[in-house]
C-alpha cells in the first residue's frame, strides 16, 4: 500500500494555486510614489504604456489612485510615453 | 509654509551656458520672492519618450522650494510658459511624504534602485544591525561558559589526581 508521500504527481501540483494578491505600498511602507522614477512605474503599465487595473497589480484603491497619478505626470513630463507599443 | 517642486525640461540645443542661465533665472526669481530653495537636482540630459517640439531628448532640472504664499506660482507658471527655452514643466506640492522621500533621496537612502530593491536592503541592514549587537554578547556568554567548562575539567582532574594520590596512600 502507497502512503501518501510515496504519490508523485504527474503535473505541478502548484499550478493551479492562485498566488495571493498584496498591495506592495502597505506591504512595503512606501508612502509616496515619485513621479520621476519612471522604471519604477513601469510596473504598472502595460507594453501599450496603459495603466494596468488593480485586479492585476494588486494594489489597494489608494495606493492605485497615486500610481495612477504619477503615470500622469510621468507622461506629462515625457518619461513616460502616452501612446506606444512594445514598450516593455 | 508648504513644500513645492517644479520640475522643467530645458531645450537641448542651446548652449551649455544658456542651459544654466535658465537655471539660474527661476532660481533668482523664488529667492528674490521669498521662497526658500532646498533644493536643485540636475538631472541631466534625457532621452524623451516622444517628440516636443521636434526634440527627442531634454536637459531635466527639478527645483524643490518652500514658500510662504501660494500666490507666486502662477508667476512662476506664466514666465515659465512664455520662456522658449523650457519645452515642459510641471510644479507639484509636496505632502509631508513627499518630503521625507525627497529627503531620504538625498541622503543616498534610496538612490538609483527601485523602491523594492531599498526596503529589502533596509530590512536586511537591519538585520545586520541586530546581529551585529547580537554577536557580542553571545561570544560573551559563549566565553564565559567555555571557562566555566574548562574550570570544571580542571576541577575534575584534580579530583581523580586526588583519588590516585589517596589509592597510592
Amino acid at each position: 500500500m502507497a502512503s501518501r508521500d510515496d504519490i508523485k504527481f504527474l503535473s505541478n501540483p502548484t499550478i493551479g494555486q492562485r498566488r495571493d494578491k498584496y498591495c506592495r505600498f502597505k506591504r512595503f511602507g512606501i508612502k509616496y510614489i515619485d513621479y520621476k522614477d519612471p522604471d519604477f512605474l513601469l510596473q504598472f503599465v502595460n507594453e501599450q504604456g496603459k495603466l494596468l487595473p488593480r485586479r492585476i497589480t494588486g494594489n489597494s484603491l489608494k495606493y492605485q489612485r497615486k500610481v495612477a497619478t504619477a503615470v500622469k505626470r510621468a507622461r506629462h513630463l515625457a518619461m513616460l510615453p502616452y501612446v506606444t507599443d512594445q514598450l516593455k | 509654509m508648504r513644500q513645492y517642486e517644479v520640475t522643467f525640461i530645458v531645450d537641448p540645443v542651446l548652449s551649455d551656458e544658456e542651459i544654466k542661465s535658465t537655471l539660474k533665472t527661476y532660481q533668482d526669481m523664488l529667492s528674490k520672492e521669498g521662497g526658500e530653495i532646498v533644493h536643485t537636482e540636475e538631472m541631466g540630459l534625457r532621452q524623451l519618450a516622444y517628440p516636443i517640439n521636434r526634440r527627442n531628448s531634454g536637459v531635466y532640472y527639478c527645483v524643490e522650494f518652500k514658500l510662504e504664499s501660494p500666490s507666486f506660482i502662477d508667476k512662476l507658471e506664466l514666465s515659465l510658459r512664455r520662456d522658449e527655452r523650457v519645452m515642459r514643466f510641471l510644479t507639484t506640492s509636496l505632502d509631508k511624504y513627499g518630503v521625507k522621500y525627497n529627503d531620504d533621496k538625498r541622503k543616498g537612502l534610496i538612490g538609483k534602485k527601485k523602491d523594492k530593491d531599498k526596503d529589502k536592503e533596509s530590512q536586511q541592514d537591519e538585520q545586520k544591525a541586530k546581529s551585529d549587537s547580537g554577536k557580542p554578547k553571545t561570544n560573551e556568554k559563549e566565553a564565559v561558559k567555555k571557562v566555566v567548562a574548562a574550570k570544571q575539567v580542571l576541577e575534575a582532574v584534580k579530583d581523580t589526581d586526588d583519588k590516585d594520590v589517596q589509592e597510592e596512600e
